[in-house]
């Protein structure tokens, strides 16, 4: 399958909805370094690792796709449920990727610039996402 | 001061990552990036400016376990939308009690002593 880009699906996403997304990542990243602070880096870690883009993004999959549907006179509710069940499906395999981007950073920290470890981090996760969403 | 910063990047780099998931296609694809480390990201930096590397690598060490509680916390979420027919708001908000269980589960088989 292909992967392409749809730049217009930006303009679809109203402000109040990207508010909602700062918002909610703004105070997942507040709680994350908080818990570190208080309760030390063995419970501040497991944050690093919290939901913080998925439950708003799956909504919104539903909500648009519900939206594009009524437009063209169509009951879209079915039709959003299983836009946002794809998605899901899609974070599964991100959250596998997540293990490799923890790994890596724990590895690679202590012997690169930071900068290095997280980009090649970052790296992994996402090569290693794209190997099983190919692989599936 | 920091808490500011860590709330504006935290906030910025998860927009960033959710308008890329946005614009791909197709949806399976685009849904990796609802698992970016965006907090990661915009957590660690700052971290190792704070704390250090030895304190950013030990919590890089249980976001491994952050990370099985995620994998469980995005399949119960399939499973509620798909096969029990939730609305994703509901599956996405209720299957948190599984992140947390889970992550809370790990740290005590595993990390607790540390």
């Amino acid at each position: 399958m292909r992967i392409r880009f749809d730049f217009a699906a930006l303009c679809r996403s109203k402000p109040k909805e990207y508010a909602v997304r700062f918002f909610f990542g703004g105070t997942v990243t507040l709680l994350a370094g908080v818990v570190a602070h208080y309760c030390g880096s063995s419970v501040g870690g497991l944050f690093l690792a919290f939901p913080a883009i998925f439950p708003a993004g799956a909504t919104l999959i539903a909500k648009h796709e519900e939206r594009r549907k009524r437009k063209a006179g169509l009951d879209g509710k079915e039709r959003g449920r299983l836009a946002a069940a794809l998605d899901t499906r899609g974070a599964v395999i991100g959250a596998c990727g997540l293990f490799f981007f923890a790994f890596s950073v724990h590895s690679l920290l202590p012997v690169l610039p930071v900068a290095a470890a997280l980009g090649l981090a970052t790296l992994a996760w996402f090569a290693s996402s794209v190997l099983i969403w190919r692989l599936r | 001061m920091s808490f500011l910063l860590r709330f504006l990047i935290g906030g910025l780099v998860v927009c960033a990552f959710a308008s890329l998931a946005d614009t791909l296609k197709p949806k399976t694809f685009a849904g990796i990036f609802g698992a970016a480390p965006s907090v990661a990201l915009a957590t660690l930096a700052l971290t190792v400016s704070q704390d250090g590397r030895t304190f950013a690598a030990e919590e890089a060490r249980a976001m491994l376990a952050g990370a099985a509680a995620f994998a469980a916390y995005a399949l119960t979420c399939l499973e509620l939308i798909a096969r029990w027919r939730w609305t994703p708001l509901r599956a996405t908000t209720a299957s948190l009690v599984v992140w947390f269980a889970s992550a809370a589960t790990f740290w005590f088989l595993l990390l607790r002593s540390r």
